[in-house]
């Protein structure tokens, strides 16, 4: 009864895509708007913190080799750090505001992690070229949330941090166990 | 003064109005999205061929048909309470 692997990925892209629209309404009506609810406040960092946890059925269940284990299990370690950091801010249990670098790092270790994992090109087929535009997209990430870091009001930083889930969103709905991409597919992937 | 206040109230209604709009616009923009697609790539949505031995997670777990159920979740479940705070900020302001 395990779902296939395309289908996880359409799963958590559900998820992004529910995120990105919520992380874009907040940049729209502004944060103090947002946080009047308690469960909108709660919302993206408890997500976060909810990927983080669910990256490890998926490393024990949908991962084929060491590195592509390790990857998800440091993935699914920052992730679950950088939502719990998150969860003491906006609680107010933590103050430092350095915590919040702990986002750009889950990104980059995500990003990295999708980039050291896939090593196949980038035109191998479908799903290499999502690990490959997926890191890269992550460590875009990374560089905007140290930007929303060094200015958390900015919109032009907001946007890009709710754009990153989006893309995120669109590329998980691409993927395919076995497909190609713009045409290519390599032998070894599975083309007949 | 008092045209002066007016002029400012007018400036803010009508940028609570485009704000209100580009919220109100989210969820059913997402849906539309998950419509073109499903248009567009109809095979993706198993539904439309249930007998071809398609499995559980294959039938319960469609692309496009997730897109349109964001959406629509996004605009009945979070969007009536978000315009209903943004209206009341913008009222004290």
């Amino acid at each position: 009864m395990t779902p296939p692997a395309e289908v996880v990925h359409w799963m958590f892209a559900t998820g992004f895509l529910f995120l990105g629209l919520c992380l874009l309404a907040e940049t729209i009506v502004g944060r103090e708007v947002w946080r009047r609810r308690s469960w909108r406040k709660y919302l993206w960092p408890g997500t976060a913190f909810l990927m983080g946890l669910l990256m490890w059925p998926v490393m024990v269940f949908f991962t084929s080799s060491a590195i592509h284990m390790l990857a998800h299990g440091v993935w699914a370690q920052t992730m679950m750090l950088a939502g719990a950091a998150q969860l003491a801010l906006v609680r107010g249990k933590l103050r430092n505001p350095l915590w919040e670098l702990t986002l750009p790092l889950a990104l980059a270790v995500s990003g990295g992690a999708f980039l050291i994992h896939e090593q196949n090109p980038w035109l191998f087929s479908r799903a290499a070229f999502l690990h490959h535009a997926l890191g890269w997209t992550a460590l875009v990430g990374a560089v905007i949330t140290l930007g929303l870091f060094a200015r958390p009001r900015s919109p032009v930083f907001n946007t890009g941090f709710a754009l990153v889930f989006l893309a995120f969103a669109t590329l998980l709905f691409c993927d395919r166990n076995v497909a190609p991409i713009f045409g290519h597919l390599s032998p070894l992937a599975g083309a007949k | 003064m008092d045209a002066e206040l007016v002029r400012e109230r007018a400036r803010a209604r009508t940028r609570h109005s485009r704000r209100n709009t580009a919220v109100s616009a989210l969820g059913p923009l997402t849906a539309l999205a998950g419509l073109i697609w499903a248009l567009v790539q109809p095979y993706r949505v198993t539904l439309l061929d249930p007998d071809h031995g398609h499995g559980f997670w294959y039938l319960a777990i469609q692309p496009p048909l997730l897109v349109i159920l964001v959406g629509a979740i996004f605009h009945f479940w979070v969007v009536p309470g978000l315009l209903a705070d943004l209206e009341d900020v913008e009222e004290r302001r």
